[in-house]
């Protein structure tokens, strides 16, 4: 079937290591799309036209165009056209976090303009200042539906990072490449193997995310 | 920008538009069937079936597209199994939209509130008129933005098929690319075909998602 070729040399660790390079490329970028779709998403709800408009605009860039093509467009485009000379590992960043900001910014408006006006007039009513309104009432429901939706967002994004081997970035598929042609004559089979354990890994790496966030959205659930 | 290139490269483009619209709509029709098939199954809980069902949903959700398809290219012929790369990818995008349909269909079907179901039940209703009249008309309705976004993520997601050497729109440039050296004309058309394509789908999307759009009970 293929798979006793994971146990000769180290091939099941080199596999691994392939993993972790799209882990890695996949966290940085979670952290700067976090981070930047929270500002973004707190600018949207300003209501100030120009933002707006730009935002739009930008929402339905990432909407349309496949991530593919981004990549394609930064890591060749940038160098044709700019004269940047980007590594792989740093345009994959790019648009990775480019995509993740958007989808981010996405879901902070909407739990941002989510929360009913009564949660302010009624905390208005029992005599709270703005401080405390959104200390006490408002952030902990808009931390409560943000937190499991991040989440999701980063097994989509390392899910979305498989596409950087189309750039050259040697990652678990590439590895997984490598180890099929160097033991094409000993173990013909090996592609069978070797694409079944990285379709188990990817299921191992997201599966256990996808449900911490499925839990925290039904605990938190009202 | 030399536009003699861009036209020259025009009917190339053209052939690889028109084979991604096609394996990509074969593949989001794959992914409706499946998905209602598997939303059904799931919302009337029917036995073995549907934890085959939940074991297929998580399994296609949390891998990449691109895992997929390899392994069902370059994996599956070493067991016996060979499949053409077009019905790879019309396939594997239709497994992959599959789970997610489902997804946005159970939602719909499990969000249409008892009182409905209840309300209907006493007014005599039969188990069958319930269904078709109360239940199926909410939950389609309740379904369309998860629906039209999935099918936004699905086409875009036909770029992957380059991977298998199926000669899309991706694989076209950059195989033209890498031939020629013209990147800036390959990389500005392949922008724009891939709007013509998702645009309007986009815009399609947003007007349907307003117009199906209905006040609950009680909002």
């Amino acid at each position: 079937m293929g798979f006793e070729v994971l146990l000769k040399g180290n091939n099941a660790l080199r596999l691994l290591g392939g993993l972790g390079v799209a882990m890695y490329i996949s966290m940085i970028s979670v952290v700067i799309s976090i981070t930047l779709g929270i500002i973004l998403g707190m600018l949207m709800t300003l209501k100030n036209p120009v933002i707006n408009a730009v935002s739009r605009v930008y929402l339905e860039i990432v909407r349309i165009m496949p991530q593919m093509v981004l990549l394609f467009i930064v890591y060749f485009g940038a160098t044709k056209i700019l004269g940047l000379n980007l590594s792989a590992e740093v345009s994959a960043v790019i648009v990775f976090s480019f995509w993740g900001t958007a989808e981010m910014s996405d879901l902070v408006r909407g739990a941002l303009t989510g929360i009913p006006a009564i949660q302010y007039e009624s905390s208005m009513a029992l005599g709270m200042n703005r401080l405390q309104t959104y200390i006490h009432v408002i952030i902990p429901q808009i931390v409560r539906r943000l937190i499991p939706l991040s989440i999701n967002l980063i097994t989509r994004m390392i899910k979305t990072t498989s596409l950087v081997m189309m750039i050259g970035i040697v990652e678990v598929l590439k590895v997984g490449q490598q180890i099929i042609e160097a033991n094409r004559k000993s173990s013909p089979n090996a592609a069978f193997g070797i694409f079944a354990t990285i379709f188990i890994l990817y299921f191992l790496a997201c599966y256990p995310i996808s449900c911490l966030s499925k839990y925290l959205e039904k605990k938190w659930e009202n | 920008m030399d536009f003699e290139v861009i036209v020259s490269y025009l009917p190339l483009y053209i052939k690889a538009f028109m084979l991604t619209i096609k394996i990509g709509w074969i593949g989001i029709a794959l992914s409706l069937g499946i998905g209602v098939f598997c939303a059904f199954v799931l919302h009337f809980r029917i036995p073995v079936l549907s934890a085959i069902v939940k074991v297929y949903v998580e399994l296609f959700r949390n891998t990449p597209l691109l895992v997929q398809l390899f392994f069902v290219y370059f994996g599956l012929p070493k067991i016996g199994i060979s499949i053409s790369a077009e019905a790879c990818g019309a396939i594997g995008l239709g497994l992959l939209g599959g789970s997610y349909m489902t997804e946005s269909f159970r939602s719909g079907l499990d969000a249409v509130p008892v009182s409905q179901t209840e309300s209907a039940l006493a007014l005599g209703m039969r188990k069958g008129q319930l269904f078709s009249n109360v239940i199926l008309p909410q939950a389609v309705t309740l379904s369309v933005p998860a629906v039209v976004a999935n099918l936004i993520f699905l086409l875009k997601e036909t770029s992957v098929f380059s991977a298998i050497s199926l000669m899309d729109l991706m694989f076209t440039a950059k195989d033209l690319i890498g031939l020629y050296y013209n990147t800036t004309e390959c990389l500005f058309m392949l922008v724009i075909f891939y709007v013509v394509m998702l645009l309007p789908v986009s815009i399609l999307g947003t007007v349907i998602e307003k117009k199906t759009r209905f006040k609950m009970f009680g909002d």
